[in-house]
């Protein structure tokens, strides 16, 4: 219970008791160096959790440094809580995806929850209110009763704290695949509002200002979080429950309009940020060093919920809902009040200093002095060793794959069962989607749209990333990712700002694993540019293992746009008999990695389809136009299960229906995931106009007053005739009827 | 008219409440903190969806003790409109001024959708904008919307007219298929459903605005048309 428990100096480098910490021994060496003697055991931890993958990016950074973060709307790139993009009117948006998937692996619930709560600090800490969350979820197959357990709780765990503290949780994705089976990803997305003068960054500066601890109490809780999130899962994982942490949506809700308040109508704030991984310890570290400044605190202040803590427990506490605030001196009352009215602790711990240290006083005694930039900026770097996997020279030699198709009807019926491409309503019906009351778009259209109250704009965002194309080909499939949310968004009527992105993968320290981070950060990187949507901000989730098996890559890009006119935005869903579909871009035989594959062949191989990123932007600045000028009456990116699908998709609210014409070869045309291509409606009157406008574009066929789906050929011999009721029943149906059935 | 806005800590659909009365009905409104000890200002008391306290012992049981719900049960007994949805409804049921009671939706899960309700009862302050059988689309977000009375209460409530709104779908296993029931005395209506989530056509909706106008109108004839 107290320091005298607590190994020496001499005994953590003896038994190299930092290890347990996942320190290695040369960094345990640089340590020892830069401090010039030997940390003692509360050091050691500030040094374990600042070192982290989690808190570093060490393994990381060489990637990291790859993507294109600038623009002339960026008013605050990577480095910060999170990214912030200029949307006019001197308003901006301010977005972060994060991942929370370790510790949802072993306590879904609890690890969904504080994920949800995480991401929503980030976003207030910079001063924005957070007006719509997102997330992008990855299971094994929804099968076996544990795979059950961890999708079903997971949702529970992002409803409960998302309902509670009243922000709309407005759209996301949820795929399915035996990769996650034993490490599910579970990556939530924060979009905030601003006005340009409220910005706040997490910066200590100002020698003799006031640090100030507000929020919950610290308990034991999610001690050693961000160390643990930093290795792979074994069986073993099961003990590190206690790393998990414990959400408290009322008490964030107090914390952030607490927050808000304080920032908006009181200029004594000098800084701000949120207590999240690695808790005091990153706060203080990264506040004082972005500032060139140190922080001396007195941990004997901090408001605890037990009792006997030791600077160490208090240091590597994940307890949630606390912030770090820096105020200037002598104006503390002022924060205190705004609190009180809250019901919140709000105490003074420490004080900025000029000295670049952190120094910790605990029962009259200095337990930790060491420089800031140190545990902030100096955590070493690794270059890890990069190697093409032997899978995929052999997937590039293979021949193309053809599916046999004995049946039109069957094969799509077969496919709206598939669970990733299954309704989501069950999931999304769990969330309060609407409060807030500005959400236009909810979830289940390409992308959700969130209108800002008192403008005529509108804010598109969507989650996206499609990791069996990525598995097959990193790059490539990373390239679709980017391609394949702008696509999103511009359906939606929305010009693609930003991205966000969430990259999780296996091991780095295996260089197959470096070599897939590596590949798919070049193809990002170029979508990107090409697109011109940079990246501001995100999080790195590595080891993503069970036991020695890693997960498909999985970059999951969180991307917003800006819809200038809320008359521009447009759904997928066609509207009125008579309008005209077009498909936009041309139909392959490109089946590697589709979902077509996996659900004849039950694995995925051969090549990932291709993307030619000029074609990509042409299409998407062409059709982006055409919704502007009012053209368009529906829009949809034809995505997993090809066209089809998303013909399917659009008549699935049964207000109309399609009579389709194929002049292609129908097995491709129907069913292949070829990129770059998007489905639309334009009325009869707009025809001339949009055929002008966008190139690519080709007549497939009617919408018609009686629901269901026709597709014919040529001839005029019928591929496959559905009703509403059949296609609904396939698509509404298989995730409920999945979830009762018995293993 | 004025409107009250009751914020406790942990409402989330306070916002929603004031920008329908302000923006969407063209009413006046206020914000009020729940340690108000005065409502003599307002002429009609909303009280907003969330999740007052967290709600983690029983929905609404910690608001009902808030020094402002004694002014709310002060306002309804002088004959003021009170309206409250959801978490507000909650806060109702807790504080004795309308019969019955919540459990947790019969899925065991939360349910946000739009759900189509039957005006029962068109000859109520809120209501007297619709027309009775009229159906209406108006959005559920709840975990606890699970209306329960027991018989005696039932048979009380269909007696004197109090159930004003039905679902026609009931998605969360109500008695009744209840959605909304006033007091005996008509003053006083808790929902579950989110009238100031339909007051926009943009977002789907508009039906749940007559409601708020009924109350105004029903205002205007007993004060203003009197003086």
């Amino acid at each position: 219970m107290s320091l005298q428990h607590e190994p020496t100096s001499s005994q953590i480098k003896e038994q190299k008791l930092y290890r347990e910490m996942g320190l290695s021994d040369s960094e345990f060496e640089l340590v020892e160096k830069i401090i010039g003697r030997s940390p003692n055991w509360t050091e050691t931890g500030l040094f374990s959790v600042m070192w982290s993958e989690h808190c570093s990016y060490k393994n990381s950074k060489p990637v990291l440094s790859k993507f294109p973060t600038k623009g002339e709307r960026v008013l605050q790139g990577p480095g910060e809580g999170a990214g912030i993009v200029d949307i006019g009117d001197g308003q901006a948006v301010v977005f972060k995806i994060e991942s929370h998937n370790h510790p949802s692996a072993i306590e879904p619930y609890q690890g969904a929850a504080t994920g949800v709560g995480g991401i929503i600090r980030d976003v207030f800490s910079m001063g924005a209110r957070p007006i719509a969350m997102l997330n992008s979820l990855r299971f094994g197959e929804l099968e076996s009763p544990r795979v059950k357990y961890l999708f079903e709780q997971v949702v529970a765990g992002i409803a409960g704290y998302g309902n509670c503290i009243g922000i709309p949780t407005v759209g996301g994705e949820v795929q399915f695949d035996s990769s996650y089976e034993g490490n599910p990803l579970v990556n939530a997305m924060c979009v905030g509002l601003i006005d340009h003068k409220d910005i706040k960054k997490g910066q200590a500066k100002g020698a003799g200002n006031s640090v100030m601890y507000v929020g919950a109490k610290t308990g034991r809780d999610g001690i050693h979080g961000a160390t643990f999130a930093s290795e792979e899962l074994s069986e073993a994982s099961e003990e590190k429950r206690p790393a998990v942490q414990v959400g408290d949506p009322f008490m964030e809700k107090l914390v952030m309009e607490a927050c808000l308040e304080l920032i908006h109508n009181c200029d004594a704030l000098v800084g701000i940020q949120d207590m999240g991984a690695a808790g005091l310890t990153s706060s203080s570290a990264e506040m004082a060093s972005k500032a060139g400044m140190g922080i001396e605190m007195n941990l004997d202040l901090i408001p605890q919920r037990e009792t006997g803590m030791t600077a160490y427990e208090m240091m590597l506490s994940e307890s949630q809902e606390r912030m770090l605030l820096v105020v200037e001196k002598g104006r503390e009352h002022e924060v205190e009040a705004i609190f009180a009215k809250w019901d919140l602790d709000c105490v003074t711990v420490g004080t900025v200093i000029e000295e670049k240290v952190l120094r910790l006083t605990h029962q009259g005694e200095i337990v930790a002095d060491v420089p800031v930039d140190a545990l902030a900026e100096d955590a070493p770097v690794y270059h890890k060793p990069s190697k093409e996997p032997a899978y995929y020279g052999e997937f590039q030699a293979q021949e193309d794959y053809i599916p046999e198709i004995t049946s039109f009807k069957s094969t799509l019926l077969s496919l709206l069962k598939q669970p990733t491409i299954a309704s989501k309503e069950w999931v999304y019906n769990q969330y309060d989607y609407m409060v807030r009351t500005n959400t236009v778009v909810a979830p289940g259209s390409d992308a959700a749209v969130v209108r800002i109250r008192g403008t005529k704009k509108a804010l598109a965002m969507t989650t996206d990333c499609n990791s069996r194309y990525l598995y097959l080909d990193p790059e490539v499939g990373g390239m679709i990712a980017v391609a394949e949310a702008a696509r999103n968004l511009v359906c939606s009527g929305a010009q693609p700002l930003a991205v966000t992105d969430c990259l999780n993968y296996g091991n780095p320290e295996k260089p197959e694993i470096f070599w897939q981070l590596e590949k798919s950060a070049d193809g990002m990187s170029a979508a990107c540019n090409k697109l011109a949507t940079p990246v501001i901000g995100g999080n790195v989730s590595l080891y993503n293992e069970t036991n020695g098996v890693a997960v498909y890559p999985t970059p999951v890009i969180g991307m917003v746009g800006l819809i200038e006119d809320t008359k521009h935005i447009v759904t997928q869903s066609f509207k009125e008999a008579g309008d005209i579909i077009y498909l936009i871009g041309e139909s392959k035989l490109e089946f590697g990695g589709s979902e077509l594959q996996k659900m004849k062949e039950g694995r995925i191989f051969g090549k990932a389809p291709h993307i030619d990123l000029e074609v990509e932007e042409t299409r998407q600045r062409e059709l982006l136009s055409a919704i502007q000028k009012g053209l368009i009456a529906s829009a949809h990116d034809v995505a997993e299960g090809g066209l089809s699908v998303a013909l399917a998709e659009s008549v699935m609210d049964g207000k109309v229906g399609a009579s389709v014409t194929l002049t292609d070869e129908p097995i491709g045309s129907l069913f292949g995931e070829s990129q770059s291509r998007f489905l639309v409606t334009v009325k009869p009157e707009h025809q001339d106009e949009f055929q002008q406008l966008v190139k690519d574009a080709k007549i497939i066929g009617f919408v018609r007053s009686e629901s269901g789906l026709a597709i014919d050929n040529e001839q005029g011999e019928e591929l496959l005739s559905c009703t509403l009721q059949e296609m609904q029943d396939a698509w509404k149906g298989a995730i409920p009827c999945l979830l009762t059935s018995k293993a | 008219m004025k409107f009250a806005v009751i914020v406790f800590p942990g409402s989330n659909c306070d916002t929603d409440m004031y920008h329908a009365v302000k923006d969407e009905l063209g009413a006046e409104v206020e914000y009020v903190w729940h340690d108000t000890t005065n409502l003599d200002q307002f002429d009609g008391i909303l009280l907003p969806g969330g999740f007052s306290y967290g709600d983690y012992l029983r929905t609404g049981a910690i608001a009902q003790f808030s020094n402002v719900m004694t002014e709310v049960v002060k306002a309804a007994r002088e004959g003021k409109p009170v309206l409250g949805v959801c978490n507000g409804f909650q806060i109702l049921l807790e504080t004795g001024l309308l019969p019955g009671a919540m459990r947790r939706n019969e899925s065991l899960k939360f349910i946000c959708q739009p759900e189509e309700l039957v005006v029962e009862n068109a000859a109520t302050t809120f209501t007297s904008q619709y027309e009775k059988g009229e159906v209406i689309s108006v959005p559920v977000a709840h975990g606890e919307g699970n209306y329960y009375c027991d018989e005696e209460t039932l048979e009380e409530l269909k007696a004197n007219n109090q159930i004003v709104f039905t679902y026609k779908n009931n998605p969360n296993g109500s008695v009744e298929n209840i959605a909304g029931i006033t007091n005996k005395e008509g003053n006083v209506l808790g929902m579950m459903p989110h009238p100031e989530r339909a007051v926009d056509e943009l977002l789907g909706s508009k039906d749940g605005l007559k409601l708020f106008q009924s109350i105004v109108k029903s205002w205007r004839e007993r004060y203003v048309a009197a003086t």
